[in-house]
């Protein structure tokens, strides 16, 4: 397979209370779609937001390494972490329009966002920008960079978060539960959005979520955590539809299934 | 069948200033037969929760009527009418908030009796006989609503819409802030409550795949106005309306 991207090393996090997550290891290949599932609490993204570097003030990595590339990022100041977050691995979270400003257009947020990496005059931001939108199949971008995030759908929001995380041309993309907001209708096109991405940029993805239909529709591989502990990691096909483990049986039948004729 | 509500031409406007009116139900007419679960779905904004709450009397209607046990009750003066709707309880989506954060589960499940003058005693004995018919340990009725889990919290909120033995049940997104895991008990407790206790349910929802499994009728909604009904199957093998045609085929 290709080149390996991130690597997690028997990670454990820990908060105040104690750990949270325990030892815990998978790698992530160049254009693999990973799917993070579990039921609320069992540390999915607080896996993800240690890859940022982004657990709060007191969560801590507390054994274990997270290798981006060659780079071990727990080892990595803030001020390199800084470099890497946004630029290398990019991030979408579950309330998209909550994560843009309210009461800035989406064009100025997208030149403050390029701004934060490289200096670039807002007219090649916009250029680029424009570029991408055509590209993904925006219909009227030059609207859409002159519009507010209020004036947008839920899903056009999540699309257009996806889009501004894409502009930096990162080679992993963290999606936090992206589509649990969204009606199945949209959730569809975001789906289908995140597929698209991997082909044009062959970028890989790791998607948090809870719903596991979303996870069959999309993910290579998946990783099934309770608690978190680790439960059983593989091949998206062979977890969902053949589990060994007694946790991961239950959980997919738990999930109700539609039957067509 | 008998039919427990019958909803004729439904309409709800919400008046905004300055904008033209918008009709989040518009000509909406629907029956729920005795004993029936009927699932209301549609995507966010088609007029499913407004339903809802014309049925149970939260908001007006601009038009139409709603009749239960034959009775119309938009018509009705609102003190007769709050003794039907001791019939028709609701369980609402999130569950910890459905709750007062400062007061016992005990204390929000025995809120209904409280209201219709029951004695304490008898509260306490009829609270304990909800926990165990919803599966819960006694001892919960002592515990706060940040104190228990999501799907003990869902089944107290239903104790408590069962506390006055109502006949119909509007569940509005019930499972759909719980994990599958949750989700599946909670439907599996609603199903059995219903054949127990004879509860026609109303069952707000967005998941087709759940509907089909634990619903007998299907009413799909767009804009505020009904697309298509039948039973699940109908709509999942046969969709007529180029709404549910999208929905069906959006299912992944």
């Amino acid at each position: 397979m290709s080149e390996e991207i991130l690597k997690f090393d028997s990670v454990e996090i820990s908060f105040e209370e104690g750990p949270v997550v325990h030892d815990v290891s998978f790698s992530l290949h160049s254009g693999e779609i990973l799917a993070l599932v579990g039921e609320s609490g069992s540390g999915k993204s607080t896996l993800i937001k240690s890859a940022m570097g982004l657990l709060n003030d007191n969560g801590l990595v507390t054994r274990g390494d997270i290798y981006y590339k060659a780079t071990n990022l727990l080892e990595l100041p803030e001020k390199e972490m800084r470099k890497i977050r946004g630029a290398e691995i990019g991030m979408i979270f579950q309330d998209a329009k909550s994560s843009l400003c309210p009461i800035r257009t989406i064009g100025s947020q997208i030149v403050e966002s390029m701004n934060a990496h490289q200096k670039i005059p807002k007219a090649v931001a916009k250029e680029k920008a424009l570029d991408l939108f055509a590209k993904i199949g925006f219909r009227d971008g030059e609207k859409l960079w002159k519009s507010y995030p209020f004036e947008l759908s839920g899903g056009m929001n999540q699309r257009v978060g996806i889009a501004i995380s894409m502009l930096m041309n990162p080679s992993i993309l963290l999606a936090d539960e992206p589509t649990s907001a969204l009606d199945v209708a949209v959730q569809k096109q975001v789906i289908e959005e995140m597929l698209n991405l991997r082909e044009l940029f062959g970028t890989a993805i790791i998607i948090v979520t809870h719903d596991i239909s979303v996870a069959a529709a999309m993910a290579d591989t998946v990783l099934v955590l309770k608690d978190g502990n680790m439960m059983e990691y593989g091949q998206a096909n062979r977890v969902i539809n053949n589990p060994e483990d007694e946790y991961t049986k239950h959980l997919m039948e738990a999930v109700p299934r539609l039957k067509r004729a | 069948m008998k039919d427990i509500i019958t909803v004729n031409n439904l309409t709800k406007y919400f008046k905004a200033y300055g904008k033209a009116d918008t009709a989040a139900v518009n000509n909406v007419s629907f029956t729920l037969h005795e004993g029936e679960t009927l699932a209301l779905v549609g995507e966010s904004g088609s007029g499913k929760s407004t339903i809802a709450r014309l049925l149970t009397g939260l908001i007006k209607a601009t038009d139409g009527n709603i009749r239960i046990y034959d009775k119309d009750i938009c018509k009705m003066k609102r003190n007769k009418a709050l003794e039907l709707y001791g019939q028709i309880q609701m369980v609402f989506q999130n569950p910890a908030e459905s709750f007062n954060p400062r007061k016992t589960l005990g204390y929000g499940i025995g809120e209904p009796l409280r209201n219709r003058g029951y004695n304490s005693a008898a509260i306490a004995n009829k609270v304990a006989e909800l926990l165990e018919m919803c599966g819960l340990p006694a001892e919960l009725a002592f515990k706060y609503p940040h104190q228990v889990s999501g799907g003990q919290c869902q089944r107290a909120a239903i104790a408590r819409a069962l506390a006055v033995e109502p006949k119909i049940l509007i569940c509005d997104e019930a499972t759909s802030s719980l994990d599958v895991t949750v989700q599946k008990q909670i439907i599996e407790l609603l199903d059995k409550l219903r054949k127990s206790k004879n509860l026609s349910i109303i069952f707000i929802c967005h998941n087709l795949a759940l509907v089909q499994q634990f619903c007998n009728r299907v009413v799909v909604l767009y804009d505020g106005q009904i697309v298509e009904q039948g039973t699940p199957d109908e709509i999942i093998n046969n969709p007529q309306a180029e709404y549910t045609k999208l929905l069906v085929d959006s299912i992944l």
